[in-house]
């Protein structure tokens, strides 16, 4: 049942391409507030997801609901209740940054009383005051990308849907256009967004994880690292690459992935670790200088999950 | 229901990307003036000094007299006096000549005894129209210098005299066919192309999915874009008609409004297909190339404007009903022409109409399942 404070439900959420299963009986409940994110692969269908629940696209079977509208019904309602950021950068180049606000606010009704006050705000916020006049294709990507956030939230939406929003953009403006999701979320507006950086993964309030289609994970970061059943090592060797392909198939040996210079190894168990991880390396002629159990990183799970729900589908 | 302030808001955007691009602007305003003042320069229709070659093995006054019928004609410009046959091939192969009369030695005798007199006209067939036109020419010629043969210079009345007077366009002119069937095919330029690329420049840069996701309505979107458009055509329709009546002396002879009006349904029927064609193509390039086949080259060939509707092979003829410019061509010479009014181009106006309405429905209908897809 959904309750007052839920702001997006997917209810067995399904897509079908032709005989291609892009989203398949995909469940959850975001409840208002929540910076809710959604990592996987590319081709997990996060996009697809998105779009399902922004009325971009209709679902081939499932429902849902947006801002308590149904995505099935009342796409148009939803459109009035949602700012929407796509993973293409999609403002127009050929406007300048006012022309731009001037155009959404326009689109999304603001009033015509508030609008100046709203562009004010936007350029602010985008860190945009002496940029105003200029064409928005030649501004650099990130603040291209705080632009298209003030954009999307010209009409104050109580939900923020935002596909990849950073990709492609330097982690300085990434941090700084996480500050601006965070001065949001802290407004009370709902924050659902897809990534593949793990960082930015970190930021969420809840995470769901994709492959394939199917929802395999959803949780908050912490209580997802620490449902990792199977321990993770970091390792020293003086060859990592040389020790990823000893261990790679190594009986016992769930995974093995640089970090840098270092190995993280995952293990089926914890038992002998060392002394058996030492014998597979020594077998290859791989020095070994020592090792540690870790917390894993989300990228880690994120890395064990997938694997076990079949693998990401591009490999 | 149309939200007033969204549609205007798309127009108005619509307006500043077309501003600063020029290729766009070329396209709205450049190409339209240039393509008149090409067609109505370059391209006449009207057959005039043609290049002649004349054998004259006769050598009487006779003979001369005929030349002299067909110099003083206008129509053909005698430029070489050939000396024997072998030169007739060689002349024409180069191209000096498009046409040898061959005078034959018995000629004036012939005349002069009363028997038919054989005259022989050789055509560089190669462009079949100019050479049906110059031998319709020299038939003529022929026929009134064999009737003041026959007459000897004295009045005379035939039986049937027929006396033909051209209405409309008095001097049968090309240009005053050309012009008014421009303004049509301009208008289908305008449309197909310009308004091919709006659409289709939104999904490959990604601004389409944008405006999906906000309120913005389907019909809201086309008819935004369609506004700006429709403005440009109506300013290319006074731009064309004015060079066409000041620099080319085309007459003007019916109502600028009802032009106006006739013009507006049109463009917007035109207008819808050029944008149903950049829904579905969703790339500029396929677009262009879809906008060209589908409404530039049918507007250009099968409207009536280069080719004559009433000679073309039966199917081809069923294909130009289709063709909007087909009856957008009637109107504009109509107007201009013969001054006529809704009385006659009404069949024309609601053929339009129906036109604009199917083709926006068409715009929008498509354009809904796109963005759904």
């Amino acid at each position: 049942m959904m309750s007052r404070d839920t702001a997006v439900v997917a209810d067995g959420l399904t897509k079908r391409f032709g005989d291609f299963v892009a989203v398949e009986d995909v469940s959850f409940e975001v409840s208002s507030g929540e910076i809710f994110g959604f990592l996987g692969p590319n081709g997990a269908g996060k996009t697809t997801t998105m779009k399902m629940l922004t009325g971009l696209l209709l679902p081939s079977a499932g429902g849902g609901s947006v801002a308590g509208f149904d995505i099935m019904t009342e796409a148009e309602a939803i459109k009035r209740n949602i700012g929407y950021m796509s993973q293409l950068f999609s403002l127009y180049a050929d406007l300048t940054v006012d022309e731009n606000i001037a155009f959404f606010a326009r689109l999304y009704g603001v009033p015509v009383d508030r609008r100046r006050e709203r562009r004010d705000w936007v350029v602010e916020m985008a860190g945009l005051d002496d940029q105003v006049d200029r064409l928005t294709g030649e501004l650099p990507l990130g603040w291209k990308q705080r632009l298209a956030l003030g954009c999307a939230v010209l009409h104050e939406p109580p939900i923020l849907f935002l596909d990849e929003p950073t990709s492609g953009v330097d982690p300085i403006s990434r941090r700084s256009f996480w500050d601006l999701i965070y001065e949001l979320a802290d407004r009370g507006t709902t924050v659902f967004v897809t990534t593949h950086y793990m960082e930015e993964a970190e930021y969420c309030n809840r995470l769901a994880l994709m492959n394939r289609g199917q929802l395999i994970a959803l949780d908050t970061p912490a209580r997802l690292r620490e449902g990792m059943e199977q321990p993770i090592f970091e390792i020293r060797v003086d060859s990592a690459p040389r020790a990823v392909a000893a261990l790679q198939h190594a009986e016992g040996v769930v995974d093995a992935a640089m970090f840098g210079r270092e190995l993280h190894v995952t293990l089926e168990s914890d038992a002998d670790a060392e002394e058996r991880l030492r014998r597979h390396l020594d077998e290859r002629g791989v020095s070994f200088s020592g090792l540690e159990r870790i917390t894993p990183a989300l990228e880690d799970v994120f890395v064990a999950r997938v694997r076990a729900a079949g693998g990401a589908p591009v490999d | 229901m149309l939200n007033r302030t969204r549609l205007l808001a798309v127009a108005r955007k619509e307006v500043i990307q077309l501003r600063r691009d020029i290729r766009s602007l070329i396209m709205a305003f450049v190409l339209p003036v240039l393509l008149l003042v090409l067609f109505g320069y370059a391209i006449s229709w009207d057959v005039q000094n043609i290049e002649t070659g004349v054998l004259d093995r006769d050598g009487s006054a006779r003979s001369r007299e005929l030349i002299d019928a067909f110099r003083s004609s206008g129509y053909f410009d005698i430029r070489k006096q050939l000396e024997d046959e072998d030169e007739i091939d060689r002349l024409l192969d180069r191209g000096g000549v498009r046409i040898v009369l061959v005078i034959p030695t018995d000629f004036s005798r012939d005349v002069g005894a009363g028997r038919p007199a054989r005259l022989q006209a050789i055509v560089d067939g190669s462009d079949a129209n100019t050479a049906t036109i110059a031998l319709g020419y020299a038939r003529a010629i022929v026929q009134s210098y064999s009737r003041n043969v026959l007459f000897q210079g004295e009045r005379v009345t035939t039986p049937i005299e027929s006396q033909t007077r051209v209405w409309y366009n008095e001097e049968l002119l090309s240009r005053n066919m050309i012009v008014p069937g421009l303004v049509a095919v301009i208008m289908m330029i305008i449309a197909a192309m310009l308004t091919s690329l709006t659409i289709a420049r939104e999904w490959e840069r990604g601004t389409m999915e944008q405006l999906a996701a906000t309120p913005v309505g389907r019909g809201e979107v086309v008819l935004g874009k369609l506004l700006p458009y429709v403005a440009i055509g109506l300013i290319d329709v006074v731009v064309v008609s004015v060079i066409g009546v000041v620099l080319f002396d085309v007459p003007f002879r019916g109502n600028a409004a009802l032009l106006m009006i006739l013009s507006t349904a049109f463009l917007i029927g035109a207008l819808g297909l050029g944008i149903f064609i950049s829904a579905v193509s969703r790339s500029q390039l396929l677009a262009t190339q879809m906008a060209m086949i589908l409404t530039f080259l049918p507007a250009f060939l099968l409207s009536g404007f280069m080719y004559a509707i009433e000679v073309m092979p039966t199917a081809l003829e069923a294909i130009t009903y289709l063709v909007p410019a087909r009856y957008f061509l009637v109107v504009t010479r109509g107007i201009f022409l013969k001054g006529v009014g809704v009385e006659v181009l009404r069949v024309q106006g609601l053929l339009m109409i129906a036109f604009a309405v199917v083709g926006l429905a068409a715009a929008i209908r498509v354009f809904k399942k796109e963005i759904a897809r």
